[in-house]
């Protein structure tokens, strides 16, 4: 099996079932029982975590895919990046219709007025064009340097929905803290590697067009 | 008011544990597949909860089940998820329980907790409880007003305030390991607050001593007052002349406050406290002022700017 074969048969599989399964358990635990006494905030912070820790591992995907010089890799991005925005959508719904049940005077309120919320609307803003634009046909029509300009704004997506966790926690940052660290990471070794980013496209113009755009932001 | 005594509400008339559990199942299941529209019909049946059998209680207060009450918890000392005290809390030995007196008054001590309550009568108080994370509950505790207690000690005229200790044992405590709040925890009362006669010191809940995760064996229970007042497993209790501090106070002075009255009025800086969601409920509702027990602790604070001392 060749190393592209491998992520299509294997890794793609095998990472739907790893970003569906938050959201089996979530239902699984709706219908037995297994959430909470308070089920809607269960529900509130679970696709939240969920939606913050693909959003992270998507943004792994390209330093991986240096490190490993498995260019196939890049394909990964759009996939677990959708995700991703599928779980910060479910968040929000979550909080429209459950939590709220379109109680729009609140909810202006509450994003005009409390900063965590306000951090975690606008990461879902800045996330909406990324995944309207996640398809081949739109890195056509806006071309490589565009559609890499406006991809990189998910660094600031990330960030505001790091911030909104840590605004909203009580007492315990530990987990806010930790996932503003990886992200910290993530930044830096971006920064570090910009020489070899675009040997790295060289390289994987050659073998496919998609991979080549992708792989240079 | 919402005070009933023990002999007009037998426990088991409460609910049915099976219904509660069926409930929440349920409950549970629709939120899930987010047929919210239907929940409400559903709720509204209040298959679950007893009528009140005295009507002091307002119609709309229902019990909250035991399940919930015992499982949904903020008791930082076993963990900061709401499920973690109901797991950890078995490691506290609440038997034999001292409670040190110390501070401005003529009998202080340190008294074993069955000496301390020799000669008290508890009775059941169905209170509603506020938590400052905009959910709420209604819970049938066993207590007796603090005022029962605190003449006891013969406070002297210089005890203008009454401080309270959660115990401090890691060991015991393992939520203690974690550094999320200055140990051990520790609140506060002005003097008359805790005079006032809907202040209680509980012992227990549904008729059954205090689960550990709710604070066993000797807790306090303000129901006009946001509930990280109402501070649990006590072991001192000391008269001060100065306003002491309370932990939330401790880790942020700018969102807690020493009062922590229930206020619909002055928000917490990060969240609304105009409504609030009963836990077992969809629609949220509007928060009263104190919790609804404005008519008797209002005179409290008759002339304070509320939104100074929030």
């Amino acid at each position: 099996m060749t190393q592209a074969q491998w992520v299509r048969r294997v890794l793609k599989p095998v990472t739907w079932i790893a970003c569906l399964a938050p959201f089996g358990l979530i239902a699984f635990d709706g219908l037995t029982g297994g959430l909470s006494a308070n089920p809607i905030e269960d529900i509130t912070h679970r696709t939240g975590t969920t939606g913050l820790i693909t959003l992270l591992v998507a943004l792994g995907v390209t330093p991986v895919t240096r490190w490993t010089r498995i260019g196939a890799l890049i394909g990964m991005r759009r996939l677990l990046g959708l995700f991703a925005y599928f779980y910060a959508v479910l968040h929000f719904l979550t909080y429209l219709v459950l939590d709220q049940f379109f109680g729009w005077s609140f909810i202006i309120e509450d994003i005009v007025e409390r900063p965590y919320i306000t951090v975690g609307f606008a990461a879902l803003v800045l996330l909406t064009p990324l995944a309207v634009t996640s398809t081949k046909g739109w890195i056509k029509r806006l071309g490589g340097k565009r559609w890499n300009a406006l991809h990189k704004t998910v660094y600031v997506s990330t960030a505001f929905g790091v911030l909104h966790y840590l605004w909203l926690v009580k007492a315990d940052t530990t987990k806010p803290i930790l996932f503003a660290g990886i992200l910290v990471v993530l930044l830096v070794t971006r920064l570090q590697r910009k020489p070899r980013a675009k040997r790295a496209k060289r390289k994987a113009t050659a073998t496919s067009g998609l991979g080549a755009v992708a792989s240079v932001d | 008011m919402l005070v009933k005594r023990a002999s007009d509400i037998k426990s088991s008339e409460i609910t049915p544990e099976q219904v509660y559990l069926n409930r929440r199942q349920f409950v549970g299941g629709v939120a899930a597949v987010g047929a919210a529209a239907s929940v409400p019909l559903v709720l509204g049946r209040n298959a679950y909860a007893a009528e009140s059998p005295t009507g002091s209680a307002r119609a709309e207060d229902k019990l909250t089940p035991y399940d919930d009450v015992t499982t949904y918890n903020n008791f930082y000392e076993f963990g900061v998820r709401k499920e973690d005290p109901a797991r950890n809390a078995g490691s506290l030995r609440t038997s034999p329980w001292t409670v040190k007196v110390d501070g401005e008054c003529n009998k202080p001590g340190d008294l074993d907790l069955d000496d301390l309550l020799r000669g008290i009568t508890t009775e059941e108080r169905i209170y509603r409880l506020r938590c400052v994370e905009a959910w709420s509950m209604v819970i049938p505790w066993e207590g007796f007003s603090m005022n029962q207690l605190l003449p006891r000690f013969e406070p002297t005229s210089k005890a203008k305030f009454v401080e309270f200790t959660t115990l401090l044992d890691p060991e015991q405590m393992p939520g203690q390991r974690s550094s999320v709040l200055d140990w051990p925890y520790v609140e506060g009362l002005r003097m008359d607050e805790a005079m006032h006669p809907l202040a209680i010191f509980a012992t227990g809940l549904y008729g059954r001593p205090l689960p550990n995760q709710n604070g066993a064996p000797f807790r306090l229970v303000v129901p006009w007052k946001y509930g990280f007042k109402s501070i649990k497993s006590i072991v001192r209790i000391r008269f001060t002349e100065q306003q002491p501090m309370n932990s939330w106070q401790v880790s942020n002075r700018r969102e807690y406050g020493f009062y922590s009255n229930v206020n619909p009025e002055v928000n917490h800086p990060r969240w609304t406290q105009a409504r609030e969601r009963r836990i077992g409920e969809f629609f949220k509702r509007r928060t009263l002022m104190f919790n609804g027990y404005a008519e008797e602790v209002g005179s409290l604070y008759a002339g304070m700017d509320l939104s100074v001392n929030y």
